[in-house]
């Protein structure tokens, strides 16, 4: 779709845009009547729980359900049989194998039946009367140990056409990004740093388990309510796993408590339809805090190995970083992505990343924040770190000199137009921050990080009622505020007060599809269409006071929240308020709306630079966080309040990467903190203030210059905390997280 | 299993329920009651999201058993805001974009209002520490201590 | 002729080139173009990718246009959380 690309060039005077005003769900939030996805319930309705692994990797044998369903108060039992054969896509085909296990069970918590029953009582004792037959099978959790000869097969014969023959069956992609000539450009170097980093598997780790509430009739009509990123992705996976027509499923979205990229799949959804199915009585469905750790989206944990070489000036000679990602059980870690995204933020000659996709018995890693991203950036930006440092360079001085900018060719392929990275530096070296002194065992960390952001379908139809107050409907669950931007935009472009204006969130039935909120594409795109929306309804109400006045429709114009006549044949009419327009529409040919129907392209790319001071106590190897400040290039903040909060909320989840949160897997390959107690997230008492800095490089592909901003800020902490504590230490630490016991180990042996 | 008859007082109104013996206050709010406002997070006293006062004391409702309120008196996140006037925490954590996804908001806001009967001029650092148990992962926790200072500054101005 | 950067391991399917040339006005031909002329890179194409025209990413829009001057990159198709 042609974007507006010139708008932006002229200074933009905005009177709503900027400004932080109240979010329309504040109330329902601070009060408890906000509806999340386990607070709907229906008439008659059944609970729905899930059987799952108890094994990493077994054969399911056999499965006898016929004592749980003779049970009393046991409405149904469903099991991989229940689901159509139908030839789905692969990818589609991984997601109900996910959700209801085939032959085989792949990890520790893997779904492979569930029950319906008049009461959660019934339905756990109904659980536990189903018989499974399984074959334990040999199992491998970690990455490195699934691509070695021998180890145990989770699919054979998956792999896709970019992978050599001869290679582990558990890796299923192999991808290579770059140019120029690698080892040549390690030749120029003055030092070539060899090192290798780990990550541990996280999750996103919000705060509401998934669930939903499922209903369908003996006609096909189905309804379902739930906690996603995206319901017209529920709606459609859900249509086309259980067979039904798009268009007789509605799907509508609850408040949805945190995502994070972690609900933009499906789990209890088409099982929960199943049931309802089956039963022909609304199904509800909730997930405890232990399943959704063992059963749902974790990120990749990886393994990845650099070869860098500098100048002892501080440049880049050449950079090469191999990655191995695994995905748990089925294909599609966000390797591509660490691989495209990895030297993202420098101009370099000679560059190279290869990615390796593996597959593990653990649960089917889902997005999270930036995906892929993180963990290349923690690689790249600690062995610049550590390149730097040795030199004696400022490590934000060394970042300056490589700094990608416009024209410099990215290491992804494309040439870069206008970017803020340089910016996000600039401002880094400038800050207070950057130059306060520190105590001993303390250090000062910084890194880069980079992502890509994304639009797709969109639609917004935006409302004029008679009293000439306005609503807008988008179809993107509400994850962080954006319904106030939304209403901010429309009131800008509309000229009528914020107040004026209310967004909701529409179900699958009253809007075209709308992509997931995710891609940090809601306010790019979401707004995009939003704007246009709101400039649909402006000509209309244009053309109909044209006629009101009798003249012709270029001659009136918008301005200030009325029509006014404009040009030397408009004459002289007092101008008509959007209100007093809305009030005689029914007069002037009916009600007055605007919509748009788009799938903007062009979102833009984001940077950001975060510094980051830490602690290390030497005797326990305990790290605190003691100051914090991300710099971020938001294009134009449409509610920095709201800007400044994802960029400190990704920076604590980083943080909590760097420091505290992993997947622990025992020898048996089951999950031994599936639990808030020992998957320990940051709390208050971690953390000190998080400063953000907003930038504002205006985005060309958006009228107002927005950029997405929800993904970015996960990029660099990860690495900016392993530099403060690595110079805080003393020693090099390469291996996530960064638990008080690996620290003081790395101390000791250093 | 007969279930056990309880008498009690929640946000003030007298009420009544049957609950079975291993119920959780949380399940007889939520299930029973009609009182949503309390989140489960995670059912293991972890997170905070179900955070309630049973007789003035901080408990996590997921681990209180339903019989446990017998003649005891149950505040919840819906008896927080008098009619149409919020209580100034409600209202700073709005004003201060302190929530995102607002699934943490309740828990919070009850666990801050009891902070604040107990301690009306806390440092930056109690507050942290009240509210260490309460989980959220959306905001990095800067704009809801901001929201509870501000809120607690207001307050002292009040009184 | 529209001159494609496609990325390294897509050149086992392209006899080892890094850029080929495709006949191409807009997306969609570039795309087809793509398929006719290396049938190896179809199941990637099927995949699905990204495409960067002149430094802007497209995923979708058959119909965007593409000048013969245009800066054209093949990028795996982009994932967001």
């Amino acid at each position: 779709m042609a974007l507006d690309s010139k708008t932006t060039q002229d200074v933009m005077q905005f009177k709503v845009v900027g400004t932080r005003p109240l979010r329309p769900d504040g109330i329902d939030k601070v009060t408890g009547r906000a509806r999340f996805g386990a607070d709907i319930s229906a008439p008659g309705m059944l609970t729905g729980l899930v059987l799952r692994s108890p094994h990493a990797h077994a054969r399911i044998k056999s499965i006898d359900t016929s004592a749980a369903e003779a049970m009393e108060g046991v409405h149904a039992v469903v099991t991989r049989r229940d689901f159509p054969e139908r030839d789905l896509d692969e990818g589609t085909a991984d997601v109900l194998d996910n959700c209801m296990a085939g032959d085989k069970v792949l990890y520790d918590g893997h779904a492979l039946a569930a029950v319906a029953a008049s009461s959660t009582h019934i339905a756990r004792k109904a659980l536990k009367a189903i018989k499974v037959d399984y074959e334990p099978l040999d199992h491998v959790t970690d990455v490195d140990a699934a691509i070695q000869p021998g180890a145990p097969v989770l699919h054979q014969g998956r792999a896709n056409e970019s992978v050599p023959e001869g290679a582990s069956p558990n890796i299923m992609a192999r991808y290579e990004f770059g140019h120029g000539d690698i080892e040549a450009g390690l030749a120029q170097a003055d030092r070539v740093l060899e090192r290798s980093y780990k990550t541990e598997a996280t999750h996103q780790g919000y705060i509401e388990p998934h669930a939903c509430l499922a209903q369908m009739g003996p006609d096909g009509q189905a309804d379902l309510w739930c906690c996603t990123q995206g319901h017209y992705m529920v709606r459609n996976t859900c249509a086309e796993i259980l067979g039904l027509a798009q268009g007789q499923l509605r799907v509508t979205a609850s408040e949805i408590g945190g995502g994070f990229g972690g609900k933009t799949t499906v789990f209890l959804e088409p099982v929960a339809l199943m049931l309802a199915k089956k039963t022909q009585r609304p199904v509800k469905m909730v997930m405890s805090r232990s399943e959704v750790l063992r059963a749902t989206g974790p990120t990749a944990s990886s393994s990845v190995d650099m070869r860098i070489g500098m100048t002892k000036e501080g440049i880049i000679t050449g950079a090469f970083a191999e990655l191995r990602y695994q995905g748990g059980a089925y294909p599609g870690s966000p390797v591509d992505m660490g691989a495209m995204s990895a030297f993202a933020p420098y101009d370099l000659e000679h560059v190279k990343t290869i990615g390796w996709d593996i597959v593990t018995n653990r649960p089917k890693a889902a997005a999270y924040r930036a995906p892929g991203a993180p963990m290349a950036a923690f690689a790249v930006e600690s062995a610049i770190d550590e390149l730097a440092k040795g030199f004696g360079l400022d490590p934000l001085e060394v970042r300056l000199r490589n700094a990608a900018r416009e024209g410099t060719r990215a290491s992804y392929g494309p040439t870069y137009p206008a970017i803020g990275l340089e910016a996000t530096l600039r401002r880094a070296k400038d800050h207070p921050h950057w130059s306060a002194p520190l105590g001993p065992n303390q250090g000062r960390g910084v890194a880069c990080g980079f992502w890509f952001n994304f639009g797709g379908d969109t639609c917004v139809s935006l409302n004029v009622t008679p009293d000439g107050t306005v609503t807008v409907s988008e179809g993107n669950p509400d994850i962080g505020g954006s319904r106030a931007s939304m209403s901010m935009m429309a009131a800008e472009e509309l000229g009528i007060p914020y107040e004026k204006v209310r967004t909701i969130v529409a179900d699958t039935g009253s809007l075209g599809q709308n992509e997931v909120t995710d891609g940090s594409r809601v306010t790019f795109a979401v707004g995009l269409a939003t704007i246009k929306a709101a400039r649909a309804a402006k000509a209309e109400m244009c053309k109909r006071v044209a006629q009101v006045w009798g003249i012709d429709e270029d001659a009136v114009e918008w301005k200030d929240g009325a029509a006014h006549p404009a040009g030397p044949n408009a004459g002289t009419h007092p101008p008509m308020t959007l209100a007093e327009i809305a009030a005689i529409a029914s007069n002037t040919g009916g009600p007055i709306a605007g919509h748009c129907e788009a799938n903007p392209e062009g979102a833009g790319v984001s940077f950001a630079t975060h510094m980051v001071d830490t602690e290390v106590d030497p005797d326990t190897g305990a790290v605190k966080i003691l100051r914090y400040t991300v710099f971020q290039d938001a294009g134009k903040a449409v509610h920095p309040a709201y800007v400044e909060g994802q960029f400190q909320g990704g920076a604590t989840q980083g943080i909590g990467w760097a420091l505290n949160e992993a997947y622990i897997y025992g020898e048996d390959g089951l999950l031994q903190n599936a639990g808030f107690l020992d998957y320990r997230i940051p709390v208050a008492s971690d953390l000190p203030m998080i400063d953000a800095v907003i930038l504002e490089i205006p985005n060309p592909g958006h009228p107002y210059g927005v950029r997405g901003v929800g993904e970015t800020s996960i990029v660099p902490p990860l690495a900016a905390v392993a530099n403060a504590v690595s110079e805080a230490a003393g020693v090099r630490m390469a291996s996530l997280p960064m638990s008080p016991p690996k620290v003081l180990k790395a101390i000791r042996d250093s | 299993m007969s279930k056990i008859h309880v008498t009690t007082k929640i946000n003030g109104d007298p009420v009544e329920y049957l609950c079975e013996p291993d119920e959780t206050l949380l399940d007889v709010l939520r299930d029973q009651l009609g009182l949503t406002g309390s989140k489960e997070g995670c059912g293991t006293g972890d997170c905070g999201a179900c955070t309630v006062t049973l007789d003035g004391r901080l408990v996590c409702s997921c681990l209180v058993l339903g019989a446990e309120a017998e003649g005891a008196e149950v505040g919840t996140i819906e008896g927080m805001a008098e009619a149409e006037a919020l209580h100034p925490l409600q209202q700073k954590f709005i004003e201060h974009a302190a929530l995102q996804c607002g699934i943490c908001t309740p828990g919070i806001l009850v666990a801050a209002k009891s902070l604040l009967e107990r301690n009306p001029d806390p440092t930056e650092e109690e507050t942290r520490y009240w509210l260490a148990g309460n989980l959220c992962r959306c905001t990095g926790y800067d704009k809801i201590i901001r929201a509870v200072m501000d809120a607690a500054a207001d307050m002292r101005k009040a009184s | 002729m529209v001159q494609v950067t496609i990325w390294g391991s897509l050149s086992d399917f392209t006899e080892g080139a890094r850029e080929v040339e495709v006949d191409a006005a807009n997306l969609r031909e570039l795309l087809d173009g793509l398929a006719q002329r290396y049938p190896g890179l179809k199941p990637q194409l099927e995949r699905g990718v990204s495409v960067s025209i002149d430094g802007r990413i497209y995923n979708d829009s058959w119909f965007q246009p593409i000048q013969p001057d245009s800066e054209v990159v093949l990028l795996a198709r982009l994932k967001g959380g």
